[in-house]
C-alpha cells in the first residue's frame, strides 16, 4: 500500500535561512496524524509546502506515491488532498452557505461553468446544507462570513476544506484560540468530518494531540526528531528535552 | 453584500412572483417609459442611459463581481462600436445581409476576442498590476487609433446610416424612440444574462476570488482561469453596448475608447454602488440624467461630477445603492417612517448649502469666461449684474446659513437614525 | 546623420531626467505606501500653473522656488485629509481615490485658469542659444532643465543614502512593519514622503511648463508616461526608475527624429503594395508616427514578460 503522503528530503529557504531542514515522512492511508512541535519549528511551512503554498527548495512530495511537488494548489487539491489554515482564511464578503458551496463546486464537476445556475443545481446545495449542518452553522447560513464569531469562523474554515471530501485533509492548529468547550466541539466536528480518511493536523494542545492522533510527528528547528505512537512519543527521551520539556517549562 | 437578492437553497423553492417579479417589473418599465418621456431629449437620455447601464453593468462584472479594477474598459466598448458601424456600412453597401437590430453581436464579437487575447495576460493578478496592464492597454488602442485609419477613420471616426438594413416589421429604425426600443431589447436580454452569469459557479467563483483569491486556489480553482472567464464575458457585454451605440449615434470615434470614457465607466458604477448587482445601473442612470440635464445649464457640470466622484469615495464608498441598501432593516422594522422628518430637516440645508457653493462657483465662471462689460448673467432663469453685491451675498448667506444647519441637524439625525436601527428601542415590536 | 543623433541623444536625456523627477516622487510614494498615485501627475500640472501665476507677479525664479513647495504641501494634505481616510475602504479605494482626483484637479485647473494655454515663458535671460551645432540650435533653457534634473537626482540620491531620514525611507521600503516597530513616526513619514514626492513632480511641471506648455491636457499626456516608466523600471525600484526614465525619454526622441517606415524596408526589399488596401495604413506606417504608442508597447511587454519589471523584485 502506497502511503497517503510521503515527503523526501523536504527542505525549504527563504533567503539565507533554512526553514526546514530535510523533512523525510511517511503518512500512511488512513490514519490521523499530528504534526507537533515548538513556535516557529515550522510546521505551517511544511503544510504550505506540501499543500503548494510555497515552492520547494528542495526534495519531493508525493501524495498517493504520484508526484506532486511544485504543483499549483489548484493541482494538489484536485488530486485529493485539502486543507485548512492557521489564520482564518475565509471569503468574508460572501454567505456562509456560499463559502461552503464554493468549496463543493470543483468535485461536483461544475468546472468553470457559466452554464448552469447554482440555485437551481438541488444536489449541490443539498450537500451544501448537509455540510453546514455538520459544522452547526445552519442557522447562521445567510450571514457574511465575515461578521461570523472566531469560533464559528474556525469551524467554517474546517467546513471549507472538508466540504469536497477529499481524502486527505491537513488541518493547521484548528482549535487555536478557542475555549475548552468550544475545542471539544471542534474536536468532534474534526472526528466526525474525517471519518474513514486521512487526516493530518498540527496541534498545540496535547491533550487533543495524544487524544485523536493514531501517530505523532516532532518537528524542532525545520526537522523531525520522532515520529511514532503517542504513547512511545510521550517517552521519548529526545522529544521530552527538546520540546515536552521545554513547553513545561514555559 | 454583493447582492440584492438573497442567495440559498431556498432560493430554489422561492415562489415564481418573487422570482420573476422584478425582471416583469423591469420590463414593463422599459416598455412604457416613452410614452412618460416622449420628448426628444427625453428619448435621446434613454437611449444613452440603456447603453451606459449594459457598459456600466459589463465593467461591474470586473470591479464588483471579480475585483479587477481596469482602467481601460473603454477598449472593448470602443471597438464593439467600430466594429457594428463598419459592419452597417457593408449593410448599406449590399456586400452584407443581416438583420440591423442584430448588429450588436458583432460588436460583443470583438469584444470577446479582444478580450480573450488581453486576458489572456492580463489576468494573471488582480489589484495594482491588472490596474496597470489595463491602463498601459487603453493608451495602446487609444493611440494607435490614430494611427491606424483605415479601421478607426482617424481624428473624424467612422460614421454609417443605420436605416439601411433590411427592415423590421416595417421598421427601419430612422426614429429614436424606434432605436430606444431596439436598445430597450438589448437592455433587458443583457441585464438578464449578466446577471444569471452572477449566479452561474464561474459568477460565484468570481465573487470568491475577489474576496480571497489564494483561498480559491485551495478549493480546486485557478484564480487567473476564474478571473479570465469573468473578463472574457465582460469584453462581450461591453462591445454589445458599444454596438448599440453605434446604431444609436451612427458615429464612433477614438473618444469612445479612450482613457476618459474608460473613467465614466468607472465613475458610473462607483457611484452607483460596486457591491450590488443594480449598482452599475442606477450609476448609469444617474450619470446620464447628470451629463444632459446638468450640461445643458452649466458649462462646469464635469466639475460637479468630479467634486461628486472623489467624495463618493471617500465617504461613501459603498455607493447610492448601498445608501438605500442601508435602510433595509429600518424598513423591515417598519421604521423608515421616523427618518423622513430628520431627512427633510437635514435636506433643505444641505440643498441650500450646495446652492450657495454652485453659485459662487457659476459667478465667479461667469465673470472670468465674458468680456469685461457684460455683467448680467442669468442662474436658474433669474437675472442679475455679477458686479452688483447682492448676488454674493445671497449666495454666501445660503452657503453659510445651510453649512451651519447642516452641522447643527447632523446629531439629530443620527439620533433618529440609531433609533430607526435598534431593534430593541422603543417601537412597536419592542 | 552624426547631429541628429547627437541632438536627440542630448534631447533625450533632458526629457528622460524630467521623467524620472516625476517618476521618482511616484516610485517612492509607491514603495511606502502601496499606492499607486494616478494623480501624481496632476501635481506635475499644478506645478506649472502655479508657477505661471507667481510669475506674472514675481518673476520666474521666485515661482522655481514657491510653486513647489505649495505642491507639496497640497499633497501633504491630500494624504493627510484625503488619501489616509480613505485607506480605510481598501486598496482599490485608494486607487481609485487618486484616480478621481486626478479628474477632479484638471477641471479645476479648468475652472481657475481656463481652456487655453498659458503664456508662460521662460526668463528673459535663458533665451539664448547655448550653443550652435551643425547649424542646429541648443537653448539654455534645456541645458538649465539638465541642471536642474542633475541637481535634484544627486540631491535624492544623497539624501537616500547618506541623512536619517533617508535610512529611516529605506527601511521602510523594505520592510514597512518593521519601522513602525521601531518608533518612528510612520504617519508622518508617510505625509512627508507625499508631500516631497509631489514637490518634486511640481518642480518638473515648474521647469517643463515654459518648455512643454501650460495647459489642462498636460497632466494627461504625461501621466500616463509615467506610470509606464514606474511599472516598466519595477514598481518600488529607484534605480530601474531612473534607467526607464531615460530609455523612455530616447525612445521618444529617437522615434521622432528617425523617420523610416515600413515602405522604405519595403521598397529596400523592392517590394510594392497595393495603396487601396485595408492594410495600407500598416504599410505606410513610419516610425515618428508610432512613437506615441511605443512606451505602453513596452510596458505591456513588459508585463507579459517580466511582470516585476526591469529592476523589481515584487510582483504587487
Ligand atoms: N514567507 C516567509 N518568509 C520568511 N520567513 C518565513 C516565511 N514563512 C515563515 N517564515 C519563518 O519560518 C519559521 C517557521 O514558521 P512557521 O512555519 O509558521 O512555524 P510554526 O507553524 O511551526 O509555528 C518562522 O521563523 C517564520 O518567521
Ligand atoms: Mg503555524
Amino acid at each position: 500500500m502506497t502511503a497517503a503522503i510521503e515527503l523526501k528530503g523536504l527542505r525549504k529557504r527563504f533567503g539565507p535561512t533554512e526553514i526546514i531542514r530535510g523533512v523525510d515522512l511517511e503518512i500512511h492511508n488512513g490514519e490521523r496524524h499530528a504534526i507537533i512541535g515548538p513556535n516557529g519549528a515550522g510546521k505551517s511551512t511544511l503544510f504550505h509546502l506540501i499543500s503548494g503554498r510555497y515552492g520547494l527548495s528542495g526534495g519531493s512530495v508525493s501524495l498517493h506515491g504520484e508526484d506532486i511537488s511544485n504543483l499549483p494548489p489548484y493541482e494538489i487539491y484536485r488530486k485529493g488532498l485539502s486543507r485548512s489554515f492557521q489564520v482564518t482564511n475565509i471569503f468574508p464578503n460572501m454567505s456562509v452557505f456560499e463559502n461552503v458551496r464554493c468549496g463543493l463546486m470543483w468535485v461536483k464537476d461544475y468546472k468553470y461553468s457559466f452554464w448552469h445556475l447554482v440555485d437551481r443545481e438541488r444536489e449541490l446545495n443539498q450537500r451544501t446544507a448537509e455540510v453546514i449542518e455538520e459544522i452547526g452553522l445552519t442557522s447562521r447560513q445567510h450571514i457574511p462570513a465575515g461578521v461570523l464569531t472566531y469560533a464559528e469562523q474556525r469551524a467554517l474554515e474546517i467546513g471549507i476544506s472538508a466540504a469536497g471530501g477529499a481524502d486527505v485533509i491537513m488541518l493547521d492548529e484548528p482549535t487555536a484560540g478557542m475555549s475548552h468547550s468550544e475545542t471539544d466541539q471542534a474536536i468532534a466536528l474534526i472526528r466526525k468530518i474525517t471519518d474513514g480518511k486521512t487526516l493530518v493536523m498540527v496541534e498545540h494542545d496535547m491533550g487533543v494531540v495524544f487524544d485523536v492522533a493514531d501517530r505523532i510527528s516532532v518537528l524542532v528547528y525545520g526537522e523531525i526528531i520522532a515520529t511514532d505512537t503517542p504513547e512511545n512519543i510521550r517517552n521519548n527521551k529526545a522529544v521530552q528535552e527538546a520540546y515536552l520539556g521545554a513547553e513545561a517549562e514555559e | 453584500m454583493s447582492e440584492i437578492t438573497k442567495t440559498s437553497a431556498a432560493t430554489v423553492s422561492t415562489p415564481a412572483l418573487k422570482r420573476y417579479g422584478p425582471w416583469i417589473g423591469f420590463l414593463i418599465v422599459l416598455l412604457i417609459l416613452p410614452y412618460i418621456f416622449s420628448s426628444n431629449v427625453g428619448v435621446y437620455t434613454m437611449n444613452l442611459m440603456g447603453i451606459f447601464i449594459i457598459f456600466a453593468l459589463s465593467y461591474n462584472m470586473l470591479l464588483g463581481q471579480g475585483g479587477m479594477l481596469s482602467f481601460g474598459h473603454a477598449v472593448y466598448f470602443g471597438l464593439g462600436g467600430f466594429m457594428s458601424v463598419h459592419f452597417m456600412n457593408y449593410l448599406e453597401d449590399g456586400s452584407f445581409v443581416f438583420p440591423m437590430w442584430l448588429l450588436p453581436i458583432f460588436g460583443g464579437a470583438i469584444g470577446l476576442v479582444f478580450a480573450i487575447i488581453i486576458g489572456s495576460f492580463s489576468t494573471r493578478r488582480a489589484g495594482t498590476v491588472f490596474a496597470m496592464i489595463s491602463l498601459g492597454v487603453g493608451e495602446l488602442m487609444a493611440a494607435s487609433s490614430l494611427i491606424f485609419v483605415a479601421f478607426f477613420g482617424g481624428e473624424e471616426g467612422v460614421s454609417g446610416d443605420r436605416t439601411m438594413g433590411p427592415p423590421l416589421f416595417g421598421v427601419n429604425f430612422g426614429q429614436d424612440v424606434q432605436v430606444y426600443y431596439l436598445i430597450a431589447a438589448w437592455v433587458f436580454v443583457t441585464v438578464m444574462l449578466m446577471y444569471l452569469f452572477s449566479r452561474t459557479p464561474a459568477g460565484r467563483l468570481a465573487n470568491a476570488v475577489r474576496d480571497n483569491a489564494e483561498r480559491a486556489e485551495f478549493i480546486g480553482y485557478s484564480q487567473r482561469k476564474v478571473r479570465f472567464v469573468s473578463f472574457c464575458a465582460s469584453g462581450f457585454f461591453a462591445g454589445i453596448a458599444g454596438g448599440l451605440f453605434a446604431i444609436n449615434f451612427e458615429i464612433v470615434t477614438e473618444e469612445n475608447l479612450n482613457a476618459l470614457t474608460s473613467g465614466v465607466v468607472l465613475l458610473m458604477a462607483y457611484i452607483g454602488g460596486v457591491g450590488f448587482f443594480i449598482g452599475p445601473i442606477v450609476g448609469a442612470v444617474l450619470f446620464t440624467l447628470l451629463q444632459s440635464i446638468l450640461s445643458n445649464y452649466t458649462d462646469i457640470w464635469q466639475l460637479y461630477v468630479g467634486v461628486m466622484f472623489v467624495l463618493t469615495v471617500m465617504f461613501v464608498p459603498q455607493g447610492l445603492t448601498g445608501i438605500m441598501m442601508m435602510h433595509t432593516p429600518a424598513w423591515r422594522m417598519k421604521r423608515v417612517g421616523g427618518l423622513v422628518v430628520p431627512y427633510i430637516r437635514m435636506g433643505v440645508p444641505a440643498l441650500a448649502m450646495l446652492a450657495g457653493i454652485a453659485g459662487f462657483l457659476e459667478m465667479i465662471h461667469h465673470v472670468r469666461g465674458s468680456p469685461a462689460d457684460e455683467t448680467m448673467m442669468s442662474l436658474m432663469g433669474i437675472e442679475f449684474s455679477t458686479h452688483s453685491i447682492m448676488p454674493w451675498v445671497t449666495v454666501a448667506v445660503l452657503a453659510l446659513v445651510g453649512g451651519y444647519l447642516v452641522r447643527n441637524q447632523a446629531p439629530q439625525l443620527k439620533e433618529a437614525w440609531e433609533t430607526a436601527n435598534n431593534p430593541d428601542a422603543g417601537g412597536k415590536e419592542a | 546623420m552624426f547631429e541628429l543623433v547627437f541632438f536627440s541623444l542630448l534631447n533625450g536625456i533632458v526629457t528622460g531626467l524630467l521623467l524620472f523627477m516625476l517618476a521618482s516622487g511616484l516610485t517612492l510614494i509607491f514603495s511606502m505606501m502601496g499606492v499607486l498615485n494616478f494623480a501624481h501627475a496632476s501635481f506635475y500640472m499644478l506645478g506649472a500653473y502655479f508657477a505661471y501665476t507667481i510669475s506674472a507677479y514675481l518673476g520666474f525664479w521666485i515661482g522655481l522656488i514657491v510653486a513647489p513647495v505649495l505642491v507639496g504641501l497640497l499633497g501633504a494634505l491630500v494624504e493627510r485629509y484625503g488619501l489616509r481616510y480613505v485607506h480605510r475602504w481598501g486598496h482599490v479605494a485608494e486607487l481609485i481615490f487618486t484616480f478621481g482626483l486626478a479628474f477632479l484637479i484638471e477641471e479645476v485647473v479648468q475652472f481657475i485658469w481656463g481652456k487655453d494655454t498659458k503664456a508662460y515663458h521662460e526668463p528673459e535671460i535663458l533665451q539664448f542659444p547655448l550653443f550652435t551645432f551643425f547649424g542646429q540650435n541648443f537653448p539654455a533653457y534645456k541645458a538649465f532643465m539638465l541642471l536642474i534634473s542633475i541637481a535634484i537626482f544627486i540631491m535624492l540620491l544623497l539624501i537616500l543614502t547618506r541623512s536619517r531620514v533617508g535610512l529611516i525611507i529605506q527601511a521602510a521600503i523594505h520592510k514597512p512593519n518593521m519601522t513602525a516597530m521601531l518608533g518612528h513616526n510612520v504617519p508622518l513619514v508617510f505625509m512627508g514622503v507625499f508631500g516631497v514626492g509631489c514637490a518634486l513632480a511640481g518642480l518638473a511641471g515648474v521647469i517643463a511648463g515654459p518648455a512643454l506648455g501650460t495647459f489642462p491636457g498636460m497632466a494627461v499626456v504625461l501621466g500616463s508616461i509615467v506610470f509606464v516608466i514606474v511599472v516598466v523600471g519595477g514598481l518600488g525600484s529607484l534605480t530601474g526608475a531612473f534607467v526607464a526614465s531615460l530609455i523612455i525619454g530616447l525612445l521618444q526622441t529617437f522615434a521622432i527624429a528617425l523617420d523610416y517606415s515600413v515602405n522604405d524596408i519595403l521598397t529596400a526589399f523592392n517590394i510594392s503594395f497595393d495603396a487601396d488596401s485595408a492594410l495600407r495604413d500598416l504599410w505606410s506606417l513610419s516610425l515618428p508616427q508610432i512613437a506615441p504608442i511605443l512606451p505602453y508597447l513596452l510596458l505591456v511587454l513588459v508585463l507579459i514578460f517580466r511582470p516585476m519589471g526591469l529592476f523589481g523584485n515584487r510582483e504587487t
